[in-house]
């Protein structure tokens, strides 16, 4: 009975997971199929599931139209640039709040969450006029700051609640062994945090290549990244949505094929600290 | 070398630098993924051979893009050297002194030769601030072989009452064939265009003489009942949220009797590649309210304009020469054929017996010449603009009274309601803006 009642809890569940993954992965499905059908039959009504004439034109176009390798070289470095810079800074942030706290601590973390629910268009002209005094604009450094302070919460939030787990007396002994500051985090605290640090990386490089409002706002010709590619093939005149699809597909397939790869770290990452 | 051998080198490198010209320049220009735009960025290579500029592109959403070059032109970030703006924006950052006048623009160019309309919503004060690239009004389409199946023949130019009389002919829910297709989505420059032509053609207008805000007046409610009355009967599911692109669709799929949008659609639904009605489209002159002597299309240009502070005038200045002249149509003719030049532009193009062949270049004309922005309606306005209004306020507030326009279009509310709405709002913000 008991084994019954499993049984039957287990494929409930498994179509149930099943079924919302789908749900989820559906739109980008779509546009993965979109992206190999002519214009017409992108828009057909009824819409075309499998059964049409699979074509590569859309991918011809946009490789001649568009420098999609200089787009791509832009995101991987925006991204891993503010995303390494963004780690260098929160470790010794997230250690001195996870071990050394004070009295303010839990308030500093608060406010730097709250910094979040500022809406970006709010910051566009101050940030713009940054750029504008200090020459940033359409460079990569620039840009590659302003994703790691946009990220830099979220990242010493994870590593926090990462770093809380562990215990505080492997530190101390490791400081009576004589270590020193920078020894105790680089080789102790770190090696043991590293599924933390590892999802942590993974996912503000995800945030950081999907990030579509600053990228688009500070970058022209030279730093643009991925997202002005997508941005470039929409069009308020005229059907491009084939086009538009493959240039969607294009700039997610990276990402797409690293979380695959990744995702056993990252779920396991997101769930060390929350789950014991 | 002696010192003096030295400076007679120095003088003349000088004196053949400032002969010849400035160096090779790359210029960035910012664009919109329209048809054309896409087109011109294939023939850059053109450009560059005749003048030895390079160009780097960066092709923006629409509204992206606006946003993006009004914060690069008021920062100063000068990121462009051209930029792609519309009629609406032009006259006021002309007035701003936020564009580079193009009033020495080559002989060889012929300015007189750009049509009327266009020059003049593209100027403020006489002087031209951006080159039309493109040009547009709205027009009718229809299929002529549902019209003929009806036993109706469109006129030249028709009046709404015989829209609706076509509509309810043409329209047939049993083969998914809608009698009409109209724009119904938020926005100012979607729904929001759409209904302000409409209301024109009904005698409405935004603001009288005092720019006091004018939905309480008669016109804008027979405008808007009419509008609701004709979709609700013979238009698409959900139109509310219907634009430029989703009719389109609609239209090229053959769910259209009669759709009434930019002329530069035409292209589109007589393309046999995309349009599944491409060879029984025919044209007429968008409506006028019966006894209203205004009719409903609109006039808008894709312009090229240059930010002041550009380190790259010249540069510029020469694309712009290249891209809006007769030899960058004749380029396009010759290698796409005259169907894709760029139209609404030039009136030597339409003096072309080549061009005139093609189905819809007179009515297109015709609509273009139909349009005055500075005479948009029926009763005196303070403004110039048909579908808009050219303040720099009226972009946010066109989009809120077209948000509650939808509303109405969606069944969440009364027209009485939208109208009251609309009204307080627009007079709100003009108090604020210090209109009032």
């Amino acid at each position: 009975m008991a084994r019954a009642t499993t049984t039957r809890r287990k494929i409930i569940t498994t179509v149930a997971a099943w079924s919302i993954g789908l749900l989820i992965f559906f739109p980008i499905l779509w546009t993965i199929l979109t992206s190999f059908k002519t214009e017409a039959q992108a828009i057909n009504d009824p819409p075309l599931f499998f059964f049409f004439d699979w074509t590569l034109e859309n991918y011809a176009v946009v490789q001649e139209r568009s420098d999609y390798m200089r787009f791509l070289w832009n995101s991987v470095i925006l991204a891993g640039g503010s995303t390494l810079l963004g780690i260098l800074v929160a470790i010794p942030a997230a250690w001195s709040m996870a071990f050394v706290p004070s009295k303010r601590t839990k308030d500093i973390l608060l406010w730097m969450l709250s910094t979040k629910m500022l809406p970006a268009v709010g910051v566009l002209y101050p940030i713009s006029l940054l750029f504008v005094q200090f020459n940033l604009l359409d460079t990569h450094i620039g840009l590659i700051v302003v994703l790691m302070l946009i990220n830099l919460p979220i990242i010493v939030w994870m590593l926090y609640t990462y770093f809380k787990e562990i215990p505080g007396e492997i530190l101390e002994a490791a400081r009576m062994d004589g270590a020193t500051l920078k020894e105790e985090i680089l080789y102790i605290l770190t090696p043991m945090a590293i599924p933390g640090i590892a999802s942590t990386v993974l996912l503000n490089f995800i945030l950081a290549w999907n990030e579509a409002f600053w990228t688009l706002n500070l970058t022209a010709a030279k730093a643009a990244p991925l997202t002005a590619f997508i941005a470039s093939y929409s069009s308020p005149e005229g059907l491009f949505f084939a086009k538009l699809s493959a240039a969607s597909t294009m700039a997610i397939a990276p990402i797409l094929i690293l979380g695959w790869f990744s995702q056993k770290q990252l779920v396991r990452g997101l769930t060390f600290g929350a789950v014991k | 070398m002696s010192l003096k051998n030295a400076l007679r080198a120095v003088t003349a490198l000088t004196l053949i630098t400032a002969t010849t010209g400035a160096f090779a320049e790359t210029i960035t220009i910012a664009t919109v993924n329209n048809g054309d735009m896409i087109r011109m960025q294939g023939y850059t290579d053109d450009f560059t051979a005749k003048t030895g500029h390079e160009v780097e592109w960066v092709t923006l959403e629409e509204n992206v893009l606006r946003q993006r070059v009004t914060t690069d032109i008021t920062t100063k970030g000068g990121q462009f050297d051209i930029m792609t703006i519309g009629m609406y924006e032009t006259p006021i950052w002309g007035a701003n002194g936020w564009l580079v006048p193009l009033n020495d623009l080559s002989e060889e160019y012929d300015v007189n030769d750009i049509l009327p309309a266009m020059r003049g919503g593209l100027s403020h004060d006489g002087t031209l601030f951006a080159a039309p690239f493109y040009g547009e009004s709205s027009m009718v389409m229809y299929r002529t072989d549902l019209m003929e199946k009806a036993g109706l023949e469109m006129p030249e130019a028709p009046t709404w009452q015989f829209i609706r009389e076509a509509a309810a002919a043409m329209d047939d829910p049993e083969n998914d064939i809608n009698g009409i297709c109209l724009r119904g989505k938020p926005g100012w420059g979607e729904g929001g265009a759409f209904i302000t032509v409409t209301g024109n053609s009904f005698g409405a207008r935004w603001f009288d003489e005092d720019w006091n805000a004018q939905f309480d007046q008669p016109e804008w409610k027979e405008a808007l009942e009419f509008y609701v009355s004709l979709m609700n009967d013979y238009g698409p599911e959900g139109y509310a949220t219907n634009g430029f692109n989703e009719n389109l669709s609609l239209f090229q799929q053959g769910k259209c009797g009669m759709w009434i949008d930019a002329t530069v659609a035409a292209s589109f639904v007589t393309n046999p590649d995309d349009s599944t009605v491409a060879d029984s489209v025919g044209f007429a002159l968008a409506p006028n309210n019966e006894g209203v002597d205004k009719r409903s299309n609109w006039l808008w240009a894709w312009a090229l304009a240059i930010p002041a502070g550009t380190q790259k005038e010249e540069a510029a200045k020469a694309f712009i020469e290249w891209a809006t002249s007769k030899e960058y149509i004749e380029l396009v003719a010759a290698k796409e054929g005259w169907a894709n030049v760029p139209p609404g532009a030039r009136t030597s193009l339409y003096e072309n017996p080549e061009y005139q062949k093609v189905p819809f270049a007179k009515m297109t004309l015709d609509s273009i010449n139909a349009a005055d922005p500075t005479d948009p309606t029926v009763k005196p306005v303070p403004y110039v603009g048909i579908q808009f209004v050219a303040i720099p306020e009226f972009a946010g507030i066109a989009t809120e009274v077209s948000q509650e326009f939808s509303a109405v279009y969606a069944g969440q509310q009364s027209i009485d309601e939208a109208l009251e709405k609309a009204q307080a709002l627009t007079n709100d913000a003009m108090e604020a803006a210090g209109y009032r």
